[in-house]
This record gives structure tokens, sequence and C-alpha cells, in this order.
């Protein structure tokens, strides 16, 4: 994207804003005080971990609070009138209007009993900008420009006939029908695989810049917003850190906090010398019912060393860390563990195979019971597999509590009151306290913020160091391979593309599929887009 | 890097750390903040449980003790005067509570320690197990279940044990449907999966994985349940399949005094005396339902806004 400066007037000035939410019977602050200015055709990303007032701060810019928030000072300008004081009734004139709203997750956000060009069109018929024969015809001409395939029928279909990807394009047509002045994305990517997210992102900023429409896009992925964003503006705490010209703001930072976010990125792990083989898993075959989602799966991992396993979701990751937990018996293959079969069902498996597999799961909210205090989650499996009771146990929990970089203040806390990032560091000490030789993680950093991401893959790499642990690391961000892996195995589809060291599957020449994969993720370089895109048209120009 | 104030902390997170509190003050406070159809319920079945466990002390007179006067008027010596054969109401009101209650106590409690641990079996299980149980559940259910009870009763006769069996197993299949219902919603957490993944036993799962997670909408439907369980005992004992005589209870009290009501043109008092035990049921069943109406809002996370 070229360097844009100011494209024209202000259209969007929010001075001082102020806002409350409730919760546990008091008002606590959530925005404190954030000044932004947008002007016509300028896309503004905002950027914070979660609990930073970003997507509180991108629906105030609609004059919109969600249940439980309350502004209590500062304006909201939009074109002159300011939001912060108007009825609701006024500042229904201009949603789905004026101004409107791309949700995170398209999929929860459709009705799932109406046709997708009736819910496109839905609201700019009913507020009467266009009669319906025009707003059908012009959602079909907008599913065209957001390169959703058969663009004049695609709106005959039900929301579950589309995949992800598309229903985000569906989405940000209705968003874009009105159109609007201003258009707030709330992480429109983020549920999205990254061969998915690369389609989405280039139609969204196409439309953008096609129709000259101001735009907030809140996210937690620098590389998303580095694509997006004409100028960038990093929140914490419900406060400005700093804001810059997204071209400055990447290279450049000020802030140190920006700068560690910044940072998150540039993890990478030496790699390890393959040793002897601690599972292999040969010719592995699964099947969900008749469905079959594993075919001739080769995998071996060597002791000590962390392989990551990435591919786009139904790629068949998690079922292959099924296969080896025992939850899903394989139906043809075999697995080999410390050189010993390992039987196919769980069930069949001694106490002391279970306890030296051991697994790590991505949303650690489920993965806790919300009941059981710490000191009961982290004691089980040592009582359990390890026989441990009374001081003994408390000592060993305390032990592991430190392992963790937390400590024995912890012992009491239910989940509910831990951050997600000490969450995954109590399941992570659960799954230490079996004593495993193997540690399955399962998209473990995928639902946490970068910092906190980076302070779990360094504990875990840590943690390999001192115990000597193997790691069979799912996930699809690459660059959280980069950080943790010493090989990797790329999935499609329930079968292997490719797998060795690290440094062999990033350097080419790769496979189409893992080419694809490796070309999507999007890197900090505000053109990478660009480039990608003219590569990718290119390449298709040739092929034609 | 090393000396930026911002470097991460895991300790320094911050979590939602909720004040610490013993049981006993959260009671409390809990209470406190109880509307006043939760207190007046509360108080009232605080009450009942007095009069059942004090009855032989609190009644002027025994439970089967029979005096000279049937049918004798609302005076000083009897409060409600005596029935049919001349046994003080008043007393049998009191030691109804005892029987009736506690019977309809000690059913449900069964009711639900059979619904509840097949339900959550059948939910942790989902196989033949699962299969059987709800099939099974369903051909109970399919037979209304008064009639079903009557048959029954009049098979193996109308005991006090027999009664408590009879209505325990019949009513234990709704129990069985709403456990095996909120257990499948928990039965799919990670957390139950890691339990499997340790090796965990059907037990250990049931009682400490799932039971925990449940007990909300099972504690409110122990209070439902309570209430349809001594509507129907005090319906088969109006029947006369019920509670057997001597013993007192509230719904043959009713039957016993019936004829009483055509009384009421002559004696308004007289015509009240078989609608007190009814009223007694009402009361209590009334009372049961605002502390259960309070413990579900409490419990279901349904916020006030401001």
């Amino acid at each position: 994207m070229s360097n844009k400066t100011k494209k024209g007037d202000v259209l969007l000035e929010i001075k001082g804003l102020k806002i409350q939410g409730f919760s546990d019977e008091k008002w606590h602050d959530i925005v404190k005080g954030v000044d932004l200015t947008l002007h016509r055709g300028e896309v503004l990303g905002l950027i914070g971990e979660s609990g930073a007032g970003k997507s509180t701060l991108g629906l105030a810019a609609m004059g919109y609070t969600q249940p439980g928030c309350r502004i209590t000072g500062g304006e909201i300008l939009f074109d002159g009138s300011d939001l912060a004081r108007l009825s609701e009734s006024e500042k229904r004139a201009f949603w789905g209007n004026r101004m409107t709203y791309v949700a995170q997750s398209a999929a929860a956000s459709f009705n799932p009993a109406h046709r997708l060009l009736d819910q496109t069109t839905a609201s700019t018929i009913r507020s009467k900008i266009k009669p319906r024969a025009e707003a059908h015809s012009d959602a079909k001409t907008l599913y065209g420009v957001l390169n959703l395939p058969d663009p004049n029928h695609i709106g005959d279909r039900y929301p579950h006939q589309v995949s992800g990807g598309q229903l985000q394009r569906v989405m940000t047509a209705m968003a874009m029908l009105p159109r609007p002045d201003l258009i707030v994305f709330d992480e429109p990517t983020t549920a999205l695989d990254v061969t998915t997210q690369v389609e989405v992102l280039s139609s969204m900023r196409a439309i953008v810049e096609e129709f000259n429409t101001a735009a907030i896009y809140i996210t937690h992925d620098l590389a998303v917003v580095a694509q997006m964003a004409d100028v960038i503006k990093v929140l914490r705490y419900g406060e400005e850190v700093e804001e810059a010209g997204t071209r400055m703001m990447l290279s450049d930072p000020k802030e140190a906090y920006t700068k560690s976010l910044w940072s998150v990125r540039a993890l990478e792990k030496p790699i390890q010398k393959p040793s002897d083989t601690l599972l292999s898993l040969k010719g592995i075959d699964a099947s969900y019912g008749t469905i079959k989602v594993l075919h001739q799966v080769d995998i071996d991992v060597p002791r000590g060393s962390t392989v990551a396993v990435v591919g786009e979701s139904g790629s068949g990751k998690s079922t292959t860390a099924r296969v080896i937990t025992g939850l899903l018996p394989q139906l043809a293959g075999s697995i080999e563990f410390n050189g010993e079969a390992l039987p196919k069902k769980l069930s069949e498996r001694s106490k002391d195979q279970k306890r030296r597999i051991q697994m790590i799961y991505q949303m650690a909210d489920t993965a806790m019971n919300p009941r059981q205090t710490v000191r009961d989650i982290i004691g089980r499996p040592l009582e359990f597999y390890l026989g441990m009771r009374g001081e003994k146990k408390e000592a060993r929990i305390v032990e592991l509590l430190k392992m963790i970089e937390l400590d024995a203040s912890f012992l009491a806390r239910l989940p509910g009151e831990l951050s997600g990032g000490q969450k995954q560091r109590i399941c992570i000490a659960r799954a230490l306290a079996a004593e495993p030789e193997f540690v399955i993680c399962d998209e473990v950093t995928s639902a946490l913020d970068q910092i906190v991401q980076e302070g779990i893959l360094k504990l875990l790499l840590r943690l390999q160091d001192e115990l000597g642990l193997t790691y069979l690391f799912i996930t699809h961000d690459i660059s959280t391979v980069k950080a943790i892996a010493d090989q990797v195995v790329v999935m499609n589809q329930g079968e292997v593309v490719e797998q060795g060291l690290k440094t062999d599957v990033f350097q080419p020449p790769h496979p189409e599929y893992t080419n694809l994969l490796l070309s999507s993720v999007p890197e900090m370089d505000p053109d990478w887009l660009t480039n990608l895109t003219r590569h990718r048209l290119e390449a298709a120009g040739n092929a034609v | 890097m090393s000396q930026e104030p911002n470097t991460y902390s895991a300790l320094g997170e911050v979590g939602a750390v909720s004040e610490k509190r013993s049981l006993w003050q959260r009671l409390m406070l809990d209470l406190r903040k109880a509307p006043m159809t939760a207190r007046f319920g509360m108080i009232v079945i605080l009450g009942y449980i007095i009069l059942a466990v004090f009855a032989p002390i609190l009644s002027p007179y025994g439970e089967a003790e029979v005096f000279p006067e049937p049918y004798a008027a609302w005076s000083a010596e009897h409060v409600f005067g005596t029935d049919q054969i001349g046994r003080d109401i008043f007393s049998r009101m009191i030691f109804g509570a005892r029987n009736t209650v506690g019977i309809a106590v000690a059913t449900t409690l069964l009711a639900f320690i059979i619904g509840g641990s097949l339900g959550l079996a059948a939910a942790i299980n989902q196989s033949w197990l699962d299969q059987f149980l709800s099939r099974a559940v369903d051909v109970l259910m399919a037979i209304p279940s008064l009639i079903f009870a009557l048959v029954l009763l009049s098979i193996f006769g109308s005991t006090v044990t027999n009664l408590i069996l009879i209505i325990a197993v019949l009513d234990s299949t709704r129990v069985f449907r709403l456990t095996r219902a909120v257990s499948l919603n928990v039965v799919v957490m990670d957390y139950v999966e890691a339990a499997r993944l340790r090796g965990e036993g059907l037990w250990w799962i049931m009682r400490r994985e799932i039971l925990p997670n449940i007990m909300p909408p099972l504690i409110a439907e122990f209070g439902l349940r309570f209430c349809f369980v001594f509507l129907t005992i005090a319906a088969l004992s109006f029947l006369g399949v019920g509670i057997q005589p001597p013993t007192a209870d509230w719904g043959s009290m009713v039957r016993e005094n019936a004829s009483l009501i055509m009384f009421a043109q002559y004696d308004i008092k007289a015509g009240l005396t078989p609608l007190l035990p009814a009223a007694a049921i009402a009361l209590l069943t009334v009372a049961i339902n605002f502390v259960v109406d309070w413990f579900l809002h409490k419990t279901s996370g349904l916020r006030d806004e401001q």
C-alpha cells in the first residue's frame, strides 16, 4: 500500500473518551481518556492485548456500548454530531447506514435460517437507502469485487453452505452495501486459517480502497494490521501507548511496550540434532464414523526435540494427537513409543504408558474443571500416578508452581480467578506433574496474546531444556513454529505433505501446499500483501 | 530489554481475583441479598422442619390418640377440633408434617440417587448403556405415573417402604433425563477428556469432574421434584393407597374430613377443617418454589443490569 497520509477531512474525532464496565458489583474503567482522529478514506489499526479496550473503543466509535458498559466522559464527534449525547433512535439513523460493523465471528453472526443475500441487504433495504432490486444487484456486484465464487448465485445459499472465509467476505459486503463513511472491523480474520486470511484481507483492502471508506481495524496481530492500516494506534489498559503512521510505527516504535510487542516475532529456537526416536507413527489411518480423516500418516519424533505439526483446520493435526493419546483408535498402522508398540485403545494402555504421554490443550478455560482449585488440579496427577499424599504432595505442587514461574499464593485459586496465560501455565504444570516423557501441545498459544504467547513459548523451551521433554507441537501459526520447533511436519487433508528439519522444510523448493501455506503467513512488512497478491496473479497468469 | 519497565512476568499478570471469603460469610452475604419472597420461603421451610423434627414435643396430643367426641368443633381443648373417630386434628397436622415431608424427602433423595447416578453414567458412557437406560426410561415415562403408581401399589401393597420405592423409581426417570442432558454439556469439556486420558475411572469422573459442575440445575430440580413427590404422595393418600391409617398425613386427612366441608353453611370453621392440611401442602409448595426460583436466578448467571 502506498504510504497514504491525510486523505480527506476529519470524519471521526474522539476526545478524552472514558468508558466504564460493570463487573463484580463495581464499575471499572475500561477506556481511560482516549483521543482518536480518523479522516475520510483512512484506515486506522487498533492493536493491543485482550483487555486493552480496543473492541470497546471500536464500538464506541459508532456510539455503541455493550450491555454493562457506559460512557462516562468525552466526546465522539462523527461528522459534526456527538454520538455520546445522541439518543438510541438518533444513533440508529447512523447505524447500518453511514457506519457499519464487521464482527469477529461471521459464523456466529449470521442467522442460519435465512439466505445470505437477504441478510446482506436487510438493513440497507430497511433503512430505505436503496430499493430491494437495486440492493440485490449491488450486493451481487460487491460479492464479485470481494472475489466470492459465483457472485450471482452465492447469495441464494444459507450460511452453513459456504466456508468461514467466504462468510467473512459476505459480511464485509453487507457492511459495504450502504456505502458507509465508516466501517469498524473487529478482528475479522482472527478465526480464519492463514491461507484464507490472505484472501479475505486482500479483498477487504481492495474494497475499502475502491470506495474510499474510512475504517477502524481492530486486531491483535501486528502483521495483519501492517497490511491494512495507514495509521496504527497501540492501546494498553484502556490508554493510548502511541500512534504513528504504519511505516513509521513498524520501523521505529518509540515506546518500550510497542517494542516488546514487535520483538515477540523474533523468537527463534536453535535446531537440536535428532537423536533416537521416542515415538513413531507408521502408516496411520483413522476415521470418524465413515469419514476417513487420516491417510497413511508416518511421523517420527526424536527424543528431546520438538516436532511441530502445521496445517489448516481440517488437515488432521488434532486427529493425529487423538490417535497418539488413544482417544481415537487407529484403523490401520502402528504407534511405537520407546521402541514398544502402544496399544490402540486408551483402556488397553497401562497406567505408566498413560503417564508418559501428557497433553496440553488449546483452550485452558475448558481444560480445567472450573470447580477445582489449582491445588486439586495439579495435585491429582501426583496422587494418581505417583501416589503422593499430604505434605509431600503439597511440597511438590509448590515446586511445580515455581517451575512455571508462579508461586504458592495460587494454590487456593479457582481457574476463573486466573488470567489466560496463568491458566495455560497451570495446564502445563498439570502435565508436568505426571513426569511425562512426551507432551502433546495442541495449539497451546493460539488463544493467547502475543506477549503472553512469548512467555509460554519461552517456558516450554526452558522446561524442555531442564527436563529433556519431547514435544509434539500442533499449530497453524508459522511464527510459533519458528520459535519452538526442531522439525516440522506439514499436513493437508489428512496426509503428510512434507516433513523434516525446520531449516529444510522452510527452505525452498517446497511442495505446492507448503509453498502456499508459508507464503500466506503475514509478515511485518506493509508491502507484503501487495507483493504477494501481484506474485500470485502473475503466477496464475503464467499458468494460463 | 532487561531494564525495561514493561518486561513480562507471569506472576504479575492480573487475573480476576475475587475476595476470599469463608463459606459461612458467602452464605450470609447471599442471604442478606435474597429477595423477600426467598426469605419468606426459607422461613416457612424452616418452620416445617422444626414442626417435623419436634412433633412429639410440640403437639398437645398423640398422633393416634382417640377422644370420645368425633367431629368436635374448634375449641380451646382441640384447636382444630377432632376428626371422624375423635382424633385431635391439630396434633395430627403436626405429625403429618413429619410423615408427609419425611417420606417426600426420602423419596426425592432416592429418586435423585437413582436417576442422577444412572444419568451421569449414561452421559459418560454414551454407548449401549446410554441406549439401554434411555429407552427403559422412555418406556416408564410413556405410562402416566399416577396410574402406574396406583397399579404398582395395589400389586405390592401400600406400605411406606413400597410407597417410597415406587414413587422414587417413577420420579427418577425425570431426574435421569435432566442429569443426562446437563451432563452431556459437561462431558465434552476438555477437562473431562483430560481426566479420561489420565486413566480416571467412571466413578471419579462422575463425582469429581462432572457432578460439581451440574449441581445448580440439579438442586433447583430437587426443589421442584420434591414438590411433585409431595403432591403425588398426598394424592395417593387421598385415593387411599398412600400412607395408611393411623399414621397421620395431610393427604389422607383431607380425604377423611372431606365431608365436613358440607357443614360450612352451619359453621364456617368446620368447613375450613379439611382445607387446613391442603393449605399446609400448598404453603410448603409455594415456599419451596420461591427458594428454588431465587436459587435458579442466582446460579443462572443472569445479572440485574444496573
